[in-house]
């Protein structure tokens, strides 16, 4: 075979080998790794695997957010107006959490149908809305303060 | 009136990127000297009047005016000066314009700073600037103005500066950022410009070259000030997310990183030169794809800012037209100048692909963890969300692999080398580097076997760069005779290597020994983190400029010795009634002590509190200075400045191409 013609095939078989090393990895990593997003409604319908990474999202239900007075635990629902999914979290809270704001908690669900939550994320400013919240509000038939469109 | 003008200056700005895209181009096509003199002066005249749009935007928001939309939701006069005047990039019009500035800029920069190019060369690379110019002036004009009036109905004060955006490291971010991001158009112009005029050539390497490390330098930096604001104005003491948005800045860098060093070899070698150019326009199209991410308001992110359909079309169609537009003519013209040199296998070149392969796999696994949720979500599969364990799953092996290349590479020879020679040659460095990595972990306890190997890898790259700079100046008479033989070229690699060294260790001895506490404390209470005492003494409400604070009063001791006060707040803003943390941290080469307040738990004056301690975190953004610094340092070499005394000659050349 002509040199540089043998070079390139050289070339062309370690591109290879190493992205579908990559390839393999990126599999790999993905399996596990990613979640999906439930509204409170498909939660409480049971669409929501238990024991997985998931997310849910929607609002703070007013009045629902419980502090423990001696440790960092809380308990609070999230709402979508039609059906409402209780979530415990041990942990400081983000600054803009509050009852009747947008929030979404990554977690898992256990046998009672508790989002046990190892992250909350609440919106970054005053007049922004999670991209999900908004549509899950937008199923629910709801707007954000709970009064039918 | 200001406002007005302002606008105006912008129309004006948009016509003479419109002549700059279109006279000079025509110029080089039909060979008309006269069209292609006037690329120079068009380019500086864009320069200069988007320049006094920007004042005049500057303007609006140092003196609230307040009638200006943008000011009036961005600003606020109890804001203090140097906030307003950063508000202006702190909103999608302003940091829009801001982006046309520096696209201005870097277009003057090219007509003035380039006098050995040849006339034809920088007609085309500077028409194919103004026609980038054209799509982002026209984004601007078209569908956000930043110079909208709200009349009537003026309000009477402005809706407040994000606090989170109201600090110091955020005045420097975004413009270091998008001198990195809107730099790689440099390089792209430079590749479209040799496409059209069917020369790739090492020549070709060495205009473009020095552009691209400045531009890649300005990104590195801009990067890790993103890094070290997210630290410690997040105020939980994350360092890194892979938050799609962080993405979309790092994965031109990432691209780019695999195109400075592609360059070289086309350079020094006349190889890869297809390659560098896909390169090229991959790193730019990174740049306007991280572009429209953040400012179509398809993620959810601290950068996302208002939503609207029409920008997100704007800048996919702009992103499809370059794309398509770069590609179509690559796939026309590449073959044209592909090259017939061979190298062996053991050689510099076969280690700087694996460079190249590895960067750019790297930035494909970004990429395709980064739209993984937007194809999904656009194809009503669901809403996922791809979080940090899938980045460090691929990219830590990624780099794990790239670095015992990268101790051998910078000693290795071009052409062809010999595996005898290596292993003669770096046996030394190896054994070393293997001593580092079992005895340096051994300094923080527990024995942590990914840091060891962290240690190991970066030792391997520093002796390996030692072991070179000691076989090049060792001949010489004197050491300084030796140092001073070295080219600033070579210094900038040095630098940004250990710099990427530096950066490796800081990465992973702060994920595997931080320690990170959230508890409950009230007055009086102490927590002790790895021998660091953290005695809480009181909460005092303090006063700012335009917000009230709870301050909570920390000393840290350590062996019966006060080492550090720190005070972390809990601020309100008074024109937004937004509460944000302020964290306190005690800075150190080794380690950084971290407090931030969470909120108040009971009535008795507890409250929540996060505490951290984090070894060595500085590695990591001084390492990115490192390489930084690394990338001014190579502008220097005297190889690209040598041709300007034969400029003449070079446009003499010039003429030659014509033909």
């Amino acid at each position: 075979m002509h040199p540089i013609r043998k070079q390139r095939l050289l070339v062309v078989l370690f591109v290879v080998l190493f992205s579908s090393a990559a390839v393999g990895l990126v599999m790999y990593a993905l399996r596990g790794n990613i979640n999906l997003f439930y509204p409170p409604a498909d939660v409480v319908a049971g669409k929501a695997p238990l024991e997985q990474p998931i997310r849910v999202g929607g609002m703070v239900r007013e009045g629902s957010v419980e502090r423990s007075d001696n440790s960092l635990a809380v308990r609070f629902e999230i709402t979508d107006f039609q059906a409402s999914v209780p979530v415990v979290y041990e942990g400081i809270l983000p600054d803009l959490f509050d009852e009747g704001q947008g929030a979404v908690a990554s977690g898992r669900l256990n046998a009672q149908g508790v989002l046990v939550a190892s992250e909350i994320l609440a919106k970054h400013d005053e007049n922004y809305m999670p991209p999900e919240v908004a549509e899950a509000l937008e199923k629910s038939g709801f707007d954000h303060k709970g009064q039918p469109r | 009136m200001i406002p007005e003008v302002g606008h105006f200056a912008l129309i004006i700005a948009f016509c003479l990127a419109l002549l700059l895209a279109l006279v000079p181009t025509w110029g080089a096509w039909r060979r008309n000297v006269a069209a292609m003199s006037l690329a120079p002066g068009l380019a500086v005249g864009m320069l200069v009047f988007v320049t006094t749009s920007f004042i005049c935007l500057a303007a609006a928001f140092l003196q609230d005016d307040f009638s200006v939309k943008v000011v009036a939701s961005n600003s606020n006069s109890l804001l203090p000066p140097i906030y307003k005047f950063s508000a202006l990039w702190g909103n999608h019009e302003g940091s829009l314009l801001l982006w046309a500035l520096i696209l201005a800029l870097w277009t003057a920069a090219v007509a003035l700073l380039s006098p050995q190019l040849p006339l034809l060369v920088l007609s085309r690379v500077l028409g194919v600037m103004g026609a980038i110019g054209v799509g982002f002036l026209s984004f601007s004009l078209l569908t956000s103005n930043p110079f909208e009036r709200l009349l009537p109905g003026i309000p009477a004060d402005g809706n407040d500066l994000n606090p989170l955006l109201q600090d110091p490291g955020l005045i420097i971010h975004p413009p270091l950022l998008y001198m990195g991001y809107v730099g790689f158009s440099v390089a792209f112009a430079f590749a479209i410009a040799a496409l059209l005029g069917g020369r790739l050539d090492a020549s070709w390497a060495r205009w473009s070259r020095p552009w691209t490390n400045v531009a890649w330098a300005f990104l590195s930096l801009g990067i890790m000030l993103g890094s070290w604001w997210a630290y410690y104005e997040l105020g939980w003491g994350g360092w890194w997310f892979w938050d799609p948005v962080e993405n979309a800045s790092f994965m031109p860098w990432l691209a780019g990183t695999a195109l400075l060093h592609s360059l070289a070899v086309t350079e020094k070698r006349g190889l890869f030169k297809s390659w560098t150019v896909l390169l090229a326009i991959f790193a730019f199209s990174l740049s306007l794809l991280g572009t429209f991410l953040v400012r179509s308001g398809v993620l959810t992110s601290v950068h996302a800012f208002a939503t609207d359909p029409a920008r997100g079309m704007f800048i996919l169609v702009f992103l499809a037209l370059v794309v398509g537009g770069s590609l179509t003519l690559y796939a026309l013209r590449a073959p044209a100048v592909s090259s017939r040199v061979s190298f062996g296998w053991i050689s510099r070149e076969s280690l700087l692909l694996v460079n190249n392969v590895a960067f750019l796999v790297a930035s494909l696994t970004v990429l395709f963890g980064t739209l993984f949720p937007l194809i999904m979500d656009a194809l009503g599969a669901g809403k996922y969300s791809v979080g940090p364990p899938y980045f460090n799953a691929v990219f830590v092996p990624l780099m794990a692999l790239l670095m015992p290349f990268m101790g051998i590479a910078p000693f290795s020879r071009w052409k062809s080398d010999s595996a005898a020679r290596w292993r003669s040659e770096l046996a030394v460095p190896a054994a070393a580097a293997l001593l580092c990595g079992v005895t340096l972990p051994l300094l923080h306890a527990p024995y942590n076997l990914w840091v060891a190997l962290a240690v190991l890898l970066s030792a391997w790259l520093v002796l390996g760069l030692a072991r070179d700079l000691w076989r090049k100046v060792r001949g010489a008479s004197s050491l300084r005779q030796g140092m001073r033989r070295l080219t600033p070229s070579y210094w900038g690699m040095v630098l940004a290597h250990l710099g990427f060294a530096a950066c490796v260790v800081g990465v992973v001895a702060t994920s595997q020994y931080s320690i990170e506490h959230d508890l409950k404390m009230g007055p009086g209470d102490s927590e002790v983190l790895s021998g660091y005492e953290f005695r809480f003494n009181e909460v005092a409400a303090v006063r700012g400029p335009n917000y009230v604070a709870d301050e909570a009063r920390f000393e840290v001791w350590r062996d019966g010795k006060r080492i550090a006060l720190l005070a972390p707040q809990k601020r309100r803003y008074l024109a937004s009634g937004q509460v944000m943390t302020e964290a306190a941290i005690d800075a150190g080469l080794f380690r950084d002590l971290y407090v931030a307040m969470g909120e108040p738990i009971g009535d008795s004056g507890d409250w929540a509190m996060r505490l951290h301690y984090k070894p060595m975190v500085r590695w990591m953004w001084l390492g990115a200075i490192f390489m930084a610094v690394g990338g001014f340092a190579t502008v220097f070499d005297r190889r690209y400045r040598r041709q300007r005394s034969g400029a003449r000659a070079a446009a003499a050349r010039g003429a030659q191409y014509a033909g």
